[in-house]
């Protein structure tokens, strides 16, 4: 035969073509899936650091103040106690600011319950002194309130540590939730991750019947598997954050002034946001990448 | 195609290539395909391999080039027990050995240059350092105008030839093929015999399944035959 052509040919010019041959028809599926479960893995991400910093916020204001409640006496005159006793307060170790509050910043804070149209003017009504902390350390409530009684003034002291420890509790909570969140969807995306490269296998398994005959290993054969479904991880990733930072991006405008919003975690959108979004496709292709890689092996070791 | 240096593996020095031990074989809990099955294929021999249709040869060749365990028996390739090695080192193995297959198990998506430079491509080689080589041996079996073709653009006859220059590519020590004519006009069945003859000349094993006994009887070579899963004779054919 090889008298056909005397002259030897030259080799065909260009690089190697993909082994495995383009699978897009069948990839887009998957693509949305991923880039699904990313999406939702950005938002769990950010609602992670969201409730993080909300409960650190939580806990600053409640560990960084106390309230004083200064109860009406026959006799005396409940703001001019209120008056004294924020003087004394305010010289007391570790005190940043105590303001006292008037008549009428009580009545608003029990206007939920008893209405707008105020409270009959000779109805005792407890004033409350705002104290914020400089050194919370320092404090010692005991000694506030030895130094009110010590005046004549009727007064209780909160340190809000019943509080303080409900708040902590809850988010405490909401951190494990949105973590536990994250963990799942990140379980989530490997799974139909791994279960798609299966298929893809299945489907490809001329081309891996082909590579082993020749001598290709279980990890060449998986490492096609793995560079193909890293590239649709971080493809999809991309997709998927892009949407999530888009979603932050919204939701940091225009629920900032939003009061309601206190108690829930906040996406919001700072530099440690920014590196997450940044990270999210290249975690979702490693993730990929590794998922692909393991079910691949696994599938391969069952031949031989 | 000599000394292409193109085959980055030691030679065995073993004289003998494979020998079947009282070797039986089934798929999951099926029946025994192959019963108590012996032989030996010495170096630089060259043997047929006949039988009907479903009396085992694809299996006996599957076993030969590892692509299935035995149930039970000793199989040794290259003077190594098959069964005792660890999965990760039969690769190495499977590149001493060629395989034509009666279907070809090309990748349809790559060139003929490529379908043939694949077994040196998984084996880690570059391409500029195999691409002269290729293309010589691409000539060689008379497909220099279907370089760049892809597979399915070929009559049966130039799969073949595909088939077997992607098996003899990184310069084997045991060449198999199944049925390696059943695909062709005689015409071609006989320049692929004499292909097969100038790569047995050339040093390598041959061993030939087919059931095509013109094919057998225009050499002068030890035929096994199998009968029900059972090795039942070996003689010369002519």
């Amino acid at each position: 035969m090889s008298d056909e052509t005397p002259d030897i040919p030259q080799p065909p010019p260009g690089g190697n073509s993909p082994l495995l041959p383009p699978d897009s028809g069948r990839d887009r599926p998957l693509f949305a899936v991923a880039a699904i479960l990313v999406f939702l893995a950005c938002l769990a991400a950010l609602g992670a650091r969201g409730a993080w910093t909300s409960s650190e916020r939580w806990m600053s204001d409640l560990e960084g103040s106390l309230t004083v409640q200064v109860r009406p006496v026959d006799g005396r005159s409940a703001e001019d106690d209120a008056r004294l006793a924020a003087e004394l307060i305010q010289d007391l170790p570790g005190i940043a600011s105590a303001t006292p509050r008037d008549r009428a910043a009580s009545e608003a804070l029990l206007e939920p319950w008893f209405g707008t149209s105020g409270l009959p003017a000779d109805l005792p009504v407890p004033l409350l002194i705002d104290v914020q902390l400089a050194e919370p350390e320092l404090v010692d409530t005991a000694a506030i309130a030895s130094a009110l009684d010590n005046a004549g003034i009727m007064a209780d002291v909160d340190d809000h540590g019943r509080w303080a420890s409900a708040v902590a509790r809850a988010s405490q909570l909401a951190r494990l939730l949105a973590l536990g969140l994250l963990a799942l969807i990140l379980g989530a995306a490997a799974a139909v991750i791994a279960f798609a490269a299966r298929a893809s296998l299945a489907a490809r398994q001329d081309v891996a019947d082909a590579l082993h005959i020749v001598g290709a290993t279980d990890g060449y054969i998986a490492g096609l598997f793995e560079r193909r479904f890293f590239s649709l991880g971080l493809k999809a990733g991309l997709a998927g954050a892009g949407f999530a930072a888009l979603i932050a991006i919204l939701v940091a405008v225009g629920g900032s002034n939003a009061d309601a919003l206190y108690f829930l975690p906040e996406l919001i959108f700072a530099p440690f946001e920014i590196a997450a979004l940044l990270a999210a496709p290249l975690i979702a292709g490693l993730v990929a990448a590794l998922s692909a890689r393991l079910a691949v092996e696994e599938e391969l070791r069952k031949r031989w | 195609m000599t000394e292409t240096g193109v085959n980055p593996f030691p030679q065995s020095e073993s004289e003998v290539i494979v020998r079947f031990e009282s070797v039986g074989m089934r798929y999951g809990r099926g029946p025994e395909i192959l019963k108590d099955v012996s032989f030996q294929l010495d170096r630089g021999s060259f043997t047929f391999l006949t039988g009907p249709s479903g009396a085992g040869k694809t299996s006996l060749l599957r076993l030969i080039h590892m692509a299935h365990k035995a149930s039970r028996g000793v199989i040794e390739h290259f003077g190594h027990d098959t069964a005792a090695l660890h999965r990760k080192e039969l690769p190495d193995l499977r590149r001493r050995v060629g395989v034509v297959f009666q279907d070809f198990r090309m990748l349809n998506h790559l060139s003929v240059f490529e379908n043939i430079a694949l077994p040196l491509r998984v084996a880690g080689q570059k391409r500029s350092d195999y691409a002269e080589d290729v293309a010589e041996l691409v000539n060689w079996v008379g497909l220099a105008h279907h370089m760049d073709s892809l597979p399915a653009t070929l009559s049966g006859g130039e799969q073949q030839r595909v088939a077997i220059a992607r098996a003899v590519v990184n310069q084997p020590e045991l060449l198999i093929a199944d049925e390696p004519t059943g695909n062709v006009d005689p015409d071609m069945a006989r320049r692929l015999l004499r292909l097969f003859v100038e790569l047995n000349r050339l040093g390598t094993t041959v061993l030939i399944a087919t059931h095509d006994l013109t094919l057998v009887r225009a050499l002068d070579a030890p035929v096994m035959s199998l009968a029900d899963g059972r090795l039942t004779y070996r003689e010369r054919a002519a």
